[in-house]
């Protein structure tokens, strides 16, 4: 079953369009990195999708219409806004104990076996917690919801670099598993490209890259060419060029590895270099269309 | 609003679908997280009723004149006297419920998108309807209930004064147990809470709907605009409807007990039957009552339907 169906989803605040009407799919068992630069329509999206927000266009969500049955979808979808949203006056202990008393798929025990792993005290207040720690405590309570969706929206924003690992690797290891689904945004691409199956770019309100991480690795080539081969690879159309100790570094979208190699040693792109290109040509594509 | 919702909003388990899923109290939990976060809804009516308490001892180690004035005085004046402490004690606690009632009613529906835990409550499920109703229900329900529960600790612990100090005195303790009206003012004291939260249930309501709605400010939305109104009715027009209109929700609930109990308030009256003032079917027969309750049913939809589509702030 698809987790998540889009058609023609749209959303207007006034006369600003923060979505033009994108088509989506998301497959069960997907983990799809959703990037954007800021006001793309990344959040709008994740909105919509967790009823946050009413929209145009068909969405369902785990089968259901997420703006008409938000209540009911929060049963088998999880999400974390960012690491700021638990309120601060509220206990350890009280967060258990009132997580464990609306959702009827949260499983205390796991949750705090989970809790055991850090520092935190059950007694403490959120506020008395480091911003690490209540990205902890607020992984610990949804890792132990048994979940069909899990929505994380800038889930490492403000934590330092020994953290977002820690984040991530608990997600991986201790909470995915192939019947769940995770969509993430994050400005940290490079931090989530190994983890991720999917990617969608998102740009002025439209995707303009929807590509699973294996069409991603076959379609997208990087070159490091030597200086006197430079032209000749230039002459095969890079999308994207940049320099590097004196050294041309050329993205070809869909071009023959083999034929690649002739210049230099061909990677797979990071997807933040790949984002800098194609957003470059969006951005030209909408400046053209502007102009 | 579908019946899952509805039913989850009354406190129902929802539907449960996984084996490994277990039963749930939304709303009952939405009601605890309200006092977990806003204490003084229960510490501010107990502290008030401590400093009362502090103040009748010491009146009662000055061995307080007080007292000795009721033997001097008509028997049945000397009742009214007796009552009249207890009456003050239980009116201060009403009154500091109400004021915090206020402030609860405008931090509401605003604090939780003021520090975006609105992203938090949001992401499980419980349904607006539930989290409005739980919050509607701390002014109308909970606070009542816990200020009885403190003007009855209270008034015990002043009952108990009495008496040590008319022992100590070796005065003759018919004089106050056998006269004192205890259960009828226990009656009246739970029919009082009962009337002003009824009566006040548009206006806690109007209090979560500026809450939900209001950006910034809540405290001067609610209360600035009505006063604009009715001044700008007063200059425009030289009248005063809306003025007579907020002063009658404010004490229009008088009617509710009987006739003659407000206009002799000024002196000191001898009410040997306090529940013989009460009035419930005068109180069932005030158009106010039930305009203000279909007003309040009104707001709190609009407080849903803006839960259901305010951002964080």
């Amino acid at each position: 079953m698809n987790c998540i169906e889009a058609r023609g989803l749209r959303k207007t605040y006034g006369s600003t369009v923060a979505l033009q009407g994108i088509d989506l799919t998301v497959e069960e068992g997907r983990i799809l990195g959703l990037i954007g630069p800021n006001g793309a329509g990344k959040s709008t999206a994740l909105n919509a999708i967790l009823g946050l927000t009413p929209h145009e266009g068909d969405l369902r969500v785990l089968g259901r219409n997420p703006w008409i049955q938000r209540d009911e979808l929060m049963r088998d979808v999880c999400f974390i806004a960012d690491v700021a949203v638990l309120p601060r006056w509220m206990r350890v202990s009280q967060a258990l104990d009132y997580v464990a008393g609306v959702h009827p798929r949260f499983d205390r025990a796991k949750a705090n076996a989970f809790l055991a792993k850090t520092a935190i005290q059950s007694s403490s207040r959120v506020r008395e917690l480091s911003k690490g720690m209540v990205a902890q405590l607020h992984l610990s309570l949804i890792m132990a919801i048994d979940a069909k969706l899990l929505v994380l929206d800038e889930p490492t924003l403000g934590l330092d670099l020994l953290y977002r690992k820690a984040f991530y690797d608990a997600l991986l290891n201790d909470y995915f598993d192939h019947s769940r689904t995770i969509v993430v945004t994050t400005h940290q691409v490079e931090e989530i490209q190994h983890i991720l199956t999917d990617l969608v770019f998102i740009n002025a309100g439209r995707i303009v890259l929807n590509t699973s991480m294996e069409a991603f690795e076959a379609r997208y080539a990087e070159v490091m060419t030597l200086p006197e081969q430079a032209s000749a690879a230039r002459a095969l159309g890079p999308i994207y060029e940049r320099q590097v100790f004196g050294r041309s570094i050329m993205l070809f979208d869909g071009l023959d590895r083999g034929r690649l190699a002739a210049f230099g040693d061909v990677r797979t792109p990071s997807i933040a270099d790949l984002f800098v290109a194609v957003m470059g040509e969006s951005n030209q594509t909408i400046g053209k269309v502007a102009a | 609003m579908s019946d899952v919702s509805l039913d989850t909003a009354l406190g129902g388990s929802g539907v449960l679908t996984s084996a490994l899923s277990h039963p749930t109290r939304p709303f009952y939990w939405s009601v605890r997280r309200e006092l977990w976060e806003n204490r003084a809804t229960y510490l501010a009516p107990a502290n008030v009723a401590g400093v009362l308490m502090v103040g009748s001892l010491l009146a009662a180690l000055r061995f307080g004149r007080y007292h000795d004035d009721v033997s001097q005085i008509d028997p049945a004046q000397r009742l009214g006297l007796m009552e009249l402490p207890y009456g003050v004690a239980a009116l201060a606690i009403v009154v500091t419920m109400f004021i915090v009632a206020v402030f609860y009613c405008l931090g509401a529906l605003h604090n939780e998108r003021r520090d975006r835990s609105i992203l938090f409550w949001k992401s499980l499920p419980v349904s607006d309807l539930t989290a409005v109703l739980s919050k509607a229900a701390i002014p109308l329900v909970v606070m009542p209930i816990v200020a009885f529960v403190v003007i009855e600790a209270l008034q015990l612990a002043m009952l108990f004064l009495n008496t040590v100090t008319i022992l100590v005195r070796g005065q003759n303790l018919s004089q106050l147990w056998g006269r004192l009206p205890w259960l009828q003012m226990q009656g009246v004291v739970l029919y009082t809470l009962a009337v002003t939260a009824l009566w006040f249930a548009p206006i806690y309501a109007w209090l979560l709907f500026i809450s939900g709605w209001a950006k910034r400010a809540p405290f001067l939305w609610a209360f600035l605009p009505p006063l604009a109104l009715s001044l700008v009715e007063k200059i425009a027009f030289n009248t005063s409807y809306i003025g007579d209109l907020i002063s009658y929700r404010l004490h229009g609930f008088k009617d509710a007990f009987s006739e003659g109990t407000v206009s002799r308030a000024g002196r000191l009256d001898i009410v040997t039957s306090p529940i013989s003032l009460l009035d419930p079917l005068g109180l069932l027969s005030l158009p106010g009552l039930w305009s203000g309750l279909m007003v309040a049913a009104g707001l709190l939809a609009a407080a849903v339907w803006f839960r259901r589509r305010q951002e964080p702030i």
